[in-house]
């Protein structure tokens, strides 16, 4: 047969937060649990596994993906933003700032997920309304804050940026 | 998740012959979000994935006015609803795949992934069948045409044999005066399971009179149910509030939903007539801009 068919570990290679990154997975490993064994990048959560909760969340190739329903090796050749891409402890961007300063965050499990999927969507739409928000985010689900205060920090950083 | 093999061909014929060599022990890989899911809860018995992403046909998202849509078996769900041109001529096909999981699953999830998992409550298979979408299908003895009301089977089955994929999905030309809908009832506002689906789809003459109509729906059968009853119950007429509850009422009494988790079928069967008469509504409106 032509098509090779891999069974150990194979070798991936991928621009990971700017940077190239080359590393090895079995074909059952997913994305998630790529990113955070193989390459410890742990800002991504594993909350369901299943696709529900988006605590997984991270950019490949310019959209939004759960990384739990994608397998590490269909990322070769990709490009990925995870949450360690996005600021630093010293230099948080706007967004990570303002979930700080608006309490939009608890627990945390789910922050870096809500961080890289509004990334997401304010470089999509600098300017979204309260409903486009909501329905991009409701694939990420909060059980401490209600919603409220992320959405505050969120509007508040959209605030920001207009009126610069 | 359970020790796996991985394929990435880059033809059809390549998938094909892992297939025939495998038989149901390898499953096309399209967006992940159903098929990643069940191998991990080891609800599925799959020892090779084959990734599709890399076939060009299954990646395919082509329109042309007189031909109709292709849409590759692959394609997410976000380039779907993106589409200027579908989002023009196929407003039913946008209800669907914006409401499928949240943005994260719609930057993976295909609509011929969401056919070939056949769940009976899919939200893109009622709008399928309401616009006459088709499949084409290769194995290792060539390709078939299947008319997707005919291609599930049962829950999480269909027609494909083992040694067979699908390759895409093509939905007819837009008529002059013609619109469809899906609507869907869950509990809340977003991500859910639908308790109930109705797909629509109708086509008007110059006159306004009905010329064709489809009706199909979502989670109240072993598989998505094609109606046809209801949506020819409005041809040859004018489509009056009380044409459109009609059909909405043949709908609610065809639909043989069962009581689960999400809703009795007492109240499944209510929701067919609303969600149908609404859907026929919303669909006219869309006929007659």
């Amino acid at each position: 047969m032509a098509v090779q068919i891999a069974s150990g570990k194979v070798a991936i290679s991928a621009t990971i937060n700017g940077e190239p990154q080359t590393w090895l997975s079995e074909p059952r490993e997913t994305l998630l649990e790529a990113l955070r064994d193989r390459l410890g990048l742990t800002g991504c959560k594993e909350g369901c596994s299943n696709g529900n909760c988006g605590a997984c969340n991270v950019v490949m190739d310019g959209r939004l993906v759960n990384t739990c329903c994608v397998l590490a090796v269909e990322a070769q050749e990709s490009e990925i933003t995870t949450v360690e891409g996005l600021g630093t402890p010293d230099g948080l961007i706007p967004l990570q700032k303002n979930f700080l300063e608006e309490a939009g965050l608890q627990c945390g499990v789910c922050t870096p997920g809500f961080l890289v999927a509004t990334k997401a969507l304010l470089d999509k739409n600098p300017n979204p309304t309260d409903d486009e928000i909501r329905w991009w985010l409701a694939g990420n689900l909060c059980r401490c804050t209600g919603y409220d205060k992320i959405l505050n920090a969120i509007k508040k950083t959209i605030a920001e940026t207009t009126t610069e | 998740m359970r020790a796996i093999q991985y394929a990435a061909p880059r033809s059809l014929g390549d998938a094909v012959a892992i297939l025939q060599e495998r038989g149901n022990k390898a499953r096309i890989l399209a967006g992940g979000t159903d098929l990643i899911v069940q191998v991990g809860e080891d609800a599925r018995d799959v020892d090779v994935m084959v990734d599709g992403k890399h076939i060009p046909e299954l990646m395919e998202l082509s329109f042309d006015p007189e031909k109709g849509l292709t849409l590759g078996a692959a394609v997410p769900c976000y380039r779907i609803y993106e589409h200027p041109e579908i989002k023009k001529h196929y407003p039913g096909l946008v209800d669907s795949t914006s409401i499928i999981g949240g943005t994260g699953i719609q930057g993976r999830a295909s609509v011929g992934g969401n056919l070939c998992n056949s769940g009976p409550a899919a939200d893109s298979i009622p709008t399928l069948i309401a616009y006459g979408a088709t499949v084409r299908i290769v194995g290792a003895n060539g390709e078939r045409t299947v008319p997707v009301e005919n291609f599930c089977t049962a829950p999480g089955r269909n027609v494909l044999a083992a040694d067979e994929l699908l390759i895409s999905i093509h939905l007819p030309a837009p008529s002059a005066h013609s619109g469809a809908c899906y609507l869907r009832f869950i509990p809340r506002n977003e991500m859910d399971i639908a308790v109930v689906g109705a797909g629509v789809s109708i086509t008007l003459d110059d006159n306004g009179i009905v010329t064709a109509a489809r009706v199909a729906l979502a989670a109240v059968a072993p598989t998505p149910l094609f109606v046809p009853e209801a949506g020819d119950s409005l041809v040859g007429k004018a489509p009056t509030e009380e044409a459109i509850a009609a059909a909405a009422e043949i709908a609610k009494n065809t639909a043989r939903p069962i009581s689960d988790m999400r809703g009795t079928a007492e109240h499944r069967k209510h929701l067919v007539g609303v969600l149908t008469r609404r859907a026929l509504h919303r669909a006219l409106e869309r006929a007659r801009a």
